[in-house]
């Protein structure tokens, strides 16, 4: 049962192949008994997710199941799920328990599926290698040296392991599709405003959206279809329709113009990871896709204006941990500074402190122009030359990241070193657009990622490229030895 | 420039962030790096471009009328705070 897609176990719980009871315990098994190993989940809710099972084979018996019932999924713990803790990876939050869900978790359950947990995650999904989580570093199910990418490294390690068959995810700077691209996974991150972020614990507000990581882009296309759409509770959620992602899916790529990111193939990025997308290519020239290179003059700035707007955004967003109305509150306050200084500095982990401080001081008097102004400015550039280039071809091609997976500890001692492992996924998440990453081939034995970026609400259009390459390729299919 | 010790106690002041002795250093040297970093946009020509205030061209953040739309759940909002009496949060004396 582990070994299957979404779509597979939707016909499996259909034909009575195998119960939802039955399903969710040999998942249960298997996260139980990959934890130790992957530390891939914070909080794994057995219980709630057995009765919550029950309650799926009644509905499949009774024959009134809407589409995702008794399918299991994780929800990387940045979702506030009601009755439920809700860490986003931090000490600040971890004896939070969410009084209300998000839309994204009320929506998967009303759609039939059953969470199984919450995943681990960079704190507060600032970091790139999930090393930042309170709760330990997630490990790569290819080998367990290395990072499995961040901030939803949690959720990608899950889905490559075969723990679940999808997860939710967050993707402020790439952490869904790097993540995606260092264990092997199909990550969709959305167009800003398709997913709702309300109840999703808030990083850099102008940046963050929700998305899916799963083995196949068909199972994001099942579960993008009911998390996507307008909630009045998020003001930044765009009311614009949700097209049928499914039913596009297969969809010809004939005529399909693809432009190749000439920044991309620039600045070092592995050759051998260049080889196999130029494979990769031409298994879609192949498929009547015309291939043309595409110049971003810009997009070399993503990083530096990244990392102004981003801190700045986290240095207001998390203001509101106090220690007073929820979160970590030190011992023995002497006064009320006394306790916003210590309940901060114990609760907030050493790289959300340096984001709060960068952010902090690029606001500060004297400075705001100088930074914040400059970079949004430098931003409606990186966003101008998205769309000049969107006239000319309809989706634009790169590589996810520049290197498959490093060790453990390799990069923690420079931020910036750190910082660059974004350097192909910033660019979509400051112009808003969507982009998937798919696995594309193995080096050395550890995968390798491919990344489709489109016009705002292209979602159907990457999926279907992203399944027609699936149709004719089964990187996707690899899974690491150790969880087969 | 380059942010000093001193400059690194202000910030974490600013941010309400308690920092130890120790980590004053390890930030300076972190911070200087992000900074050196994002110095990069300085060689950007932005001469005459308009901020970006919104992901999406043409869009604004959407307001709704001013109704009340939340019922009252202070119990249950309140049992996530660290000291509660009487319905009311408790913090360490502020008048003396």
């Amino acid at each position: 049962m582990h070994s299957e897609t979404v779509a597979q176990l939707q016909q499996g719980l259909r034909a009575r192949k195998y119960s939802a009871v039955e399903l969710t315990r040999a998942l249960l098994a298997r996260i139980e008994s990959a934890q130790p190993a992957l530390n891939a989940f914070i909080s794994i809710e057995s219980e709630a997710a057995l009765a919550a099972a029950a309650v799926a084979d009644q509905r499949l018996a009774a024959g009134d199941a809407p589409a995702l019932t008794g399918v299991p999924i994780a929800h990387k713990d940045i979702f506030c799920a009601a009755g439920s803790r809700t860490t986003c990876g931090s000490k600040m939050l971890s004896n939070f328990i969410s009084p209300y869900d998000s839309t994204v978790v009320a929506r998967l359950r009303a759609a039939g599926a059953v969470v199984l947990g919450k995943t681990n995650m960079d704190e507060f999904a600032m970091g790139s290698s999930n090393e930042t989580s309170h709760f330990g570093p997630v490990r790569n199910p290819w080998n367990l040296k290395l990072v499995p990418g961040g901030s939803s490294g949690g959720s990608a390690a899950a889905v490559a392991a075969r723990l679940v068959p999808a997860a939710t995810a967050t993707d402020t700077g790439g952490s869904i599709r790097q993540p995606a691209a260092l264990c092997g996974v199909t990550g969709l991150k959305p167009t800003y405003g398709r997913v709702s972020r309300y109840g999703m614990i808030a990083f850099a507000s102008s940046l963050d959206q929700a998305g899916v990581l799963a083995r196949t882009a068909e199972d994001v296309a099942l579960l993008l279809k009911p998390m996507a759409g307008f909630d009045p509770r998020d003001s930044t959620s765009v009311e614009c329709e949700v097209p049928d992602y499914q039913a596009a899916l297969n969809q010809p790529l004939k005529g399909l113009r693809i432009g190749l990111l000439k920044e991309f193939f620039d600045q070092g990025l592995d050759p051998r990871i260049e080889a196999l997308l130029r494979t990769a290519l031409e298994q879609l020239r192949a498929q009547g896709a015309t291939l043309t290179d595409v110049s971003l003059p810009n997009l070399p700035l993503s990083v530096p204006t990244y990392y102004v707007v981003a801190p700045a955004e986290c240095s207001s967003n998390l203001a509101r941990f106090d220690g007073v109305r929820f979160g970590h509150r030190c011992e023995n306050p002497r006064d009320l500074k006394d306790l916003y200084e210590r309940s901060r500095g114990e609760g907030f982990g050493a790289e959300v402190k340096r984001r709060i401080m960068t952010g902090t001081y690029v606001l500060s008097a004297g400075y705001y122009d100088a930074y914040y102004l400059k970079a949004q400015r430098v931003r409606a550039l990186i966003a101008a030359d998205f769309e000049r280039a969107f006239s000319t071809v309809d989706v634009l091609i790169g590589p996810t990241t520049p290197t498959v997976a490093f060790e453990i500890g390799a990069k923690t001692n420079d931020p910036v070193t750190m910082y660059l492992n974004d350097i192909y996924t910033i660019g979509a998440n400051l112009a808003g657009l969507p982009g998937v990453s798919i696995p594309c081939g193995l080096v050395d034995g550890l995968p390798a990622g491919l990344q489709i970026v489109g016009p705002h609400f292209s979602e159907a259009r990457l999926l279907n490229v992203a399944h027609r390459y699936q149709q004719e390729s089964d990187w996707h299919q690899r899974t690491p030895e150790a969880y087969r | 420039m380059s942010l000093s010790r001193r400059d690194i106690e202000n910030i974490a002041h600013l941010a309400r962030l308690g920092l130890s002795d120790a980590e004053v250093p390890v930030y300076a040297e972190s911070l200087n790096r992000i900074i050196a970093l994002v110095g990069e946009l300085d060689h950007a020509a932005t001469e005459g471009v308009l901020p970006m205030s919104h992901p999406l061209p043409g869009l604004t953040q959407r307001l709704r009328a001013d109704e009340v739309t939340e019922s009252d759940q202070r119990e249950l909002y309140q049992r996530n705070a660290a000291q509660v009496m009487a319905g009311l949060y408790l913090v360490p004396k502020v008048i003396e």
